[in-house]
This record gives structure tokens, sequence and C-alpha cells, in this order.
């Protein structure tokens, strides 16, 4: 029955490294702002699109 | 002709006939910034939003004091020589594009490495390399694109900051228990009597008291804290029975499952402290775009332009002006210190420091005042006071301004908890006593078990859901308060205190009214023509004014400073100006604004200007007489006396000419007689009246702009609903009074248990987040139908 011991152990173990996270994230102010993240998560896109003809600027200008 | 918006910013671009690439834009400035997004591959901004920009200002010279290294280093967070970082506040973000462009500043200049916007602050903190982008030109590239930073004396002491965010860790601890806790307890709950879960029971109530010990030891501290400070002072805060249940909860529990006794009521203790740490964390809404601490300081540059001996310019920080130091103010620029003026024109607007709506002109020699913005091309001045001695700046040396409002008063919960804290002493001194008679063995049970129960957990949160729901409400609605202390203290208000300009009166808009003879077709055509030419502000805004005419090319035109325009064309000659001029005797008795006007040496009439009051304000003040007395505080002069008289309720107490102290006094000489206060302002010159007044409130046409400290923000659009608003927190405490009458149900259900002796962990694990879950439900549902009811 000992099993319960691990068990517990490692489900104790668990809790307290998702806590841990929880204090780390919130001591790097990731709560601090809580709306650009939302409205940046969307860019990802256009950003990739933007990339392109950048390259071909770039290149023109060292020809 | 169609009507065109510029695609950069929005304004009406029809007359404007500037298009590139097939777009209309409204002047150059926005084709500008439309050319470098387009050439830097940014035209994505236009996707994300229709006409998100701003048209940037003529900002030539404005951060040369970014030059000072001195300034550079205190608004630095990190330097080490290449790689700088700074935080910059830009009121103009406003949405997804702007965040957008701000966070790719690095295809705009390769020295930019990486930048980060907080929207909520509406600040991005810039990484860039020194040697190759200076400070200054960062802040001038981000100008070009219309994202203007504002640096103020407030950012001077940048990046001392303390962000205090313990009440977040002590939320976490508390639900990490919480949570951890009552999977442990779930086996008690119901009693299998299983041999394992028998021969496992110590171990599992162990490590619940493991986990319940960072909670009473760490999450609850303030708990204890502010009960000892309320006893030490003699007051029985709502903070005491809490105190006291928490630590008979974990005494008893201890010893329960040292004696083996029971399962002890961690899951009740986690569970509480979990919901009352929500509930306080729900109640600090902040708003983080606006600040209720602004002094002068918010509104003053941080560097100035210094003329050294030598002729040459200098940029400087302002608190090293010293007495005789001689300054270049340019256009549009405010003057930090009182000083007299050398050279060149002065116009200066002081409608901030008095309240005082028309600029006034100034000549070589006359003295100027600190917080006036000039207004007219570049003056050099001397300086007669260093920056704190300035008399606008002294208005905050005064004390009220070291008050903390909200120590000063009782709120609700107090109130009630006094009368409730005795009471459960009471009822928890008799049950015991009845059981030691009848039956020993059971007389701390009972005694605990009351104290438990009564454990004021829905009354406790009663008041901060409420008002944190209020708060939302009201923020959505644009009225924006600084803490839940002022809703209760806004339904008590039995007086209203306005100031005129820029409260009741919108700012920059007049109305103008004609009396005198009749202008003539051809006389009208005419005054058209002649204001057209003239620069000075009455001539612009009469001209924006007048109905549109043909205009005609005048044949002789000529305009005397100070005094007014004349002009000709064909045989008929016009004057337009002061009085004296057009040759009319002065009528000292008009104080407003005046232009007048004289057709071929005949004296025709003129044209007076009169504030324009906000839309509904006779409305707004008709509502409100019938529950409050009414007072209009101006420190401007009785020129608009008559016209008020006319537009408000006869019984409007009307005070002009008030300085800035004498407001302060007024609002102090009501409330010794007992009056409760409620200013609403929107000046520096009001600051003293809003700090002393039980609510001071600051009404501001742009709140990302600035208002000077006070307990909420008015969005200047909703200044109509102001009744509304008081209304809704007078329902703010009622429902709070709703609730207590809920969870005094609740209490007396939990102390029938606990006074009989059969108070068992089961149901006090669910009868204390039941009451507590259903008061936040009440609270929020009721707060909703009551915000709905404004009619916004």
């Amino acid at each position: 029955m000992s099993v319960i011991y691990i068990l517990l152990a490692v489900s104790v173990t668990v809790a307290i490294v998702f806590f841990i996270a929880f204090i780390v994230a919130v001591k790097r102010g990731q709560y601090d702002d809580s709306y650009t993240p939302s409205v940046r998560m969307l860019f990802e896109d256009e950003l990739v699109k933007v990339k392109k003809p950048k390259k071909i600027n770039t290149n023109q200008l060292k020809d | 002709m169609d009507k065109h918006t510029c695609f950069h910013c929005g304004l009406d671009a029809t007359a404007s006939k500037i298009t590139f690439d097939d777009k209309v834009f409204c002047c150059n400035g926005c084709k500008t910034v439309y050319e470098i997004f387009s050439a830097n591959d940014l035209t994505c901004y236009y996707d994300l939003q229709q006409a998100p920009g701003a048209t940037p200002k003529d900002i030539e010279g404005k951060y040369n004091f970014l030059e000072n290294t001195k300034i550079i280093e205190q608004l630095l967070e990190f330097n080490d020589g290449s790689t700088q970082i700074v935080t910059l506040y830009i009121p103009h973000v406003h949405c997804s594009s702007c965040i957008w462009i701000l966070e790719n500043l690095n295809k705009l200049n390769p020295a930019i490495s990486a930048s980060i916007v907080n929207f909520g602050k509406k600040t991005v903190r810039v990484t860039f390399n020194a040697e190759m982008l200076s400070l200054k030109n960062l802040v001038v590239l981000l100008s070009s694109i219309g994202y203007e930073p504002f640096i103020s004396l407030d950012d001077y002491s940048v990046g001392k900051k303390h962000i205090d965010r313990s009440l977040i860790y002590k939320l976490g601890v508390a639900g990490f228990a919480f949570g951890n806790v009552m999977f442990l307890s779930f086996p008690e709950y119901f009693q299998v009597g299983e041999f394992w879960l028998e021969q496992f029971k110590p171990f599992f109530r162990w490590l619940m008291f493991a986990f319940s010990l960072p909670v009473v030891f760490y999450s609850a501290q303030d708990y204890f804290v502010s009960a000892y400070k309320g006893l030490r002072s003699r007051l029985l805060n709502i903070d005491v029975p809490i105190a006291l249940g928490i630590i008979v909860l974990f005494t008893r529990s201890t010893i329960e499952i040292i004696f083996d006794l029971g399962s002890g009521f961690f899951d009740s203790l986690t569970g509480l402290l979990f919901f009352l740490l929500l509930g306080k964390f729900f109640q600090q809404k902040t708003y983080a775009f606006l600040s209720f601490e602004r002094d002068y300081k918010s509104y003053f540059p941080i560097g100035i332009t210094k003329i050294t001996s030598e002729g040459k310019e200098e940029a400087i920080q302002v608190y090293d002006i010293v007495k005789g130091d001689r300054l270049l103010i340019r256009n549009e620029e405010l003057i930090p210190v009182d000083c007299i003026l050398i050279k060149g024109r002065a116009r200066i607007d002081y409608s901030f420091v008095t309240g005082e709506s028309r600029t006034v002109s100034k000549q070589s020699g006359d003295k100027l005042f600190a917080g006036g913005k000039q207004l007219e091309g570049s003056i050099e001045v001397d300086v007669l006071k260093s920056v704190e001695q300035s008399y606008l700046t002294q208005l905050w040396s005064n004390d009220v301004f070291k008050k903390d409002k909200s120590l000063a008063f009782n709120n609700i919960t107090n109130t009630i908890s006094k009368n409730f804290t005795i009471g459960i002493l009471l009822i928890a001194v008799v049950a015991t006593t009845f059981w030691l008679v009848v039956d020993s063995s059971k007389a701390i049970n009972v005694f605990t078990s009351v104290l438990i129960i009564a454990c004021p957990c829905a009354l406790a949160l009663a008041a901060p859901f409420t008002f944190g729901n209020v708060l939302r409400i009201l923020g959505n609605k644009k009225f924006y308060l600084k803490n839940a202390s002022v809703i209760e203290q806004l339904a008590k208000i039995d007086t209203l205190i306005f100031d005129k300009t820029g409260t009741i009166t919108a700012h920059k808009e007049t109305t103008v009214n004609y009396d005198g003879l009749q202008l003539s077709e051809d006389e009208t055509s005419l005054l058209k023509s002649t204001l057209r030419g003239s620069n000075h502000p009455l001539s612009r805004s009469l001209y924006a004014l007048l109905d549109a005419h043909d205009i005609v090319t005048l044949d002789d035109f000529e305009e005397h400073l100070g005094k007014g325009i004349q002009a000709n064309y064909k045989n008929n000659t016009i004057k337009v100006g002061s009085a004296a001029f057009v040759g009319h005797a002065t009528d000292a008795a008009t104080l407003n604004t005046a232009v007048h006007i004289s057709a071929n040496n005949q004296y025709k009439g003129k044209f007076t200007f009169y504030n324009a009051y906000r839309k509904g304000l006779s409305h707004l003040f008709n509502v409100l007489k019938k529950d409050y007395d009414l007072v209009i505080l101006s420190g401007d002069n009785e020129g608009e006396k008559e016209n008020l008289t006319k537009l408000l309720p006869t019984k409007t107490k009307l005070l002009f000419n008030q300085k800035p102290e004498d407001k302060l006094e007024y609002i102090k000489y009501h409330q010794s007689e007992g009056a409760h206060v409620l200013m609403i302002g929107d000046g520096l010159n009001d600051a003293g009246a809003l700090a002393q007044s039980n609510v001071g409130i600051a009404i501001s046409e742009n709140v990302n702009v600035f208002s000077p400290a006070c307990d909420a923000i008015l969005d200047a659009s909703k200044f109509n609903h102001l009744g509304d608003f008081i209304n809704m927190s007078k329902w703010a405490l009622k429902i709070i009074k709703w609730s207590f009458v809920l969870s005094f149900i609740y209490n007396s259900i939990g102390l029938y248990f606990a006074v009989t002796g059969q108070l068992s962990p089961v149901v006090a694990a669910i009868l204390m987040p039941l009451s507590s879950i259903s008061v936040v439900a009440f609270t929020t549902v009721a707060t909703n139908i009551v915000g709905r009811k404004i009619p916004i």
C-alpha cells in the first residue's frame, strides 16, 4: 500500500512545479499587461507576408 | 465633389487635393507618414484598422533637451554605453494598428533591436543601439510617424517605480493550498471507512496541515495586521472577526488532528482565505492608462532651452534653472518658472493655472507666471524664481495634498462589522455558558464553532464585489474612479461645486453674438475677406464662425498690432478691432471679449464672444437641483454671469474671480458646516479644491491626456450623465446592504449548527463557500441590472 506515498509525492511535486511556474510568471511581469499579448498574437501572419518584399529590397541595395 | 477622408488619419480631406498612390491625404504630414510606411513595407498598418494614424506635429527644436546627458541618464531604464532601453509614454496609442507599427520599429531603423508595447499603459519599451541612434533621434522618429511621446518632469524619476505584486502571490498560494487540501479531504467527506483509507488518515491530515501553513502565515498576513491596527486604534473593523475566525479555525483544526479527534477544517480555512483574497483582487480595478495622482510635474517639461552668456542655446534640466538665467520659450511650450519677458511677443494661455479662458498679451518687461503656455512664436525670458518657488507650484505645498482621504472616513463594512463582532462574541459566550451547564464536554467545541461559522466571509465579500463590479460598469461608461471608497463617498454627496471654464463650458469652443446695425451683403462679404487676411486668434475664430460668403480681393489691407485691421475694397472702408480703434466710445461695462466693426467711418456694432456650454447643461442642473446644492466657482471674470443666470436654475450660487486658494477655502468652509462636497474641475487651478473636496472629479475631453490629482476622471462627453452616476453609487450601497441581509441569513443557519454543537467539517465546507458564492452572484447580478438602467 505504500504506493500511495509515491502517488502523493508525485502529485504534490507536479502541483508544486506548476505553482513555481506561476510565481515565476508573475515575477517576470507576465500578468502586468493582459491585453497587448492577445492582440500581438494575431499579427504573426502579417509579419510573414511583409518579410518577403523586404528581402528583395535588401538584395537590390546590395546589387 | 465627393467627401473624402484622409487615408492616414481619417480627417476630412476633401479640400486638400493631396493624393499619393491613389489615396487621399488631409495634409503633407499624413502623406509623409504613408510614404515612410510604404517604403518600409509597413502598409499592413492600414489593413488592421481604418485610418489609424495621427497627423504628425511640427517638432523642430522641441526635443533638444534630450541632448543633455543628465536628462538622458534619468530617462533610460538600462544603459551600457551601446545598448540602451527606454520606456516612453505615447498618448496616441489607441488600436491594434498602433501596437503593430510600434512593434515593427526595427524596420524603420535598424538601430532599434526590439520594441514592446503595453497597450493598457500606452507605453512602448524600446531597446536600441545608442551608437547608431540617439534618444533624441528615436523620439523624433516616433514623432514623425505620428506617435509623439510625452515626456514630462514626472518621468524624471523613472525606473525607480516598484510594482507591488504581493496580492497575486498571496492569492496564488491560497488557491494552490485550497485545491490540494480539497483533494486530500475528499475521502473524509464520504467517511467510507475502508481499511486503507483509515490507515492513511493521519498522513493525509498532516499533509493538509502542511498546506495550510503558508496560507495562515503568508496569505492571511494582511488581515492580522489590519485587525491589530484596528484594535490598537480602538476600532472593530471587519478584519477583527476575520482574523479571529482564521486563528480559531487553525488552532482548533491543529488540536483536532493532534489528538485524533477529527479531520479539522483546513478545507474551509484555505477556501475562506482564497475567496477573501479573490474579493480583494477584484476590487483592485486599476486603470493603467490613467493617473489619479498627478501634480504640476506631469504638465511641466523636463528640459528647457537656456541661452548662455555667449548667446548659445543649451538644453538644461528644469530643476537646474536658477534665478537670473536667460531662457528660450518656443511656440506651444510651457513656461516652467516665474520670469520676466525680455524679447519677443508673448501671448500666454493661462487657462490651466487660473481658469481664465482668454489668452493674454504681454510686452517686454512684463512678469510671466509659471504654468502659462506661449502661443505665438518664440520668446526670451529672465528667470525670477526656481521651479519649486514659483507661484503655481507653491499651491502644492498646501497641507491638503499630504492627506490621504480614504483613511479619514469609516466605510460601510466597518460600521456594520462593529455591531456584528460584538453580537457574535455575545452569542459565543452565551452558548458556551449554556453548554457548560448542560454538557461541559461540548462547551469548547461550541465556542470555537460559533467563531468559525460566524467568520464574516460573505459579509466581507459583499462590499468588494459590489464596488469592484460598479467600478467596472462605470469605467465602461467612461467614468473612471480611483478606488472603491470613492463610490461610498459619492453616495453621501449633498453639494455639487462646478468650475466654469473647461468644466461646464466646452474647451476651445465659443459662440458669437452680433448686436448693432444690420450689415449689408457687401459689408459682410468685405468683413469676411478682411478677417481672412488676419492671423489674430479672434479674427480666426470669427472668420470660422461667419457664414460662407464670396471672398473678394482687397484693394488695401493694413493690420495695426494690438488694435485692429483696416481694409478697402472699391469705395468701401472697413475697420475691425477694439472699440477705440473703430472710433467708438469704450464701454467699460462689458467684460466679454468683443470685436467691433465700423464701415465707412460709421460704427456698426460688435461681435461678442460667449463661452459655449456643454450640451445638456441646463437639463442636468434642473435635475440635480432637487437633491443637491449647486455652486459655480469660477476663476474667470463676471462676463458670463448674465448668461449663466438665464441658463441655470435660480438657486444656483455663482461666484467669480476665485483664485485657486479661494476655491480650496470655500470648500473647506462648507465642509466645516457639515456639507459633503463634490468638486468638478479640469485645470491645475482646481487642484487644491479637488483635493479638499470629499470627491474631486476631473473632467477631461481626452482621458489619455492630463487631469489634475483627483478621485475620479469623467470623460467630457458623459458630463450630462453626472446625476445618473451619483444615483448608481447610491444603488451600490443599497445592494451592499441587501447582501448583508443575505449573509446574515446564512450566518444564522450556520449559528444554529454551531450553537447546538453539530458543526461538522462537511457542514462548514458546504456552508461557507455556498454563502460566499451566493453573495458574490447576488451582487454581480444586482449591479449589472442597475448598470443597465443608466441610459448611456
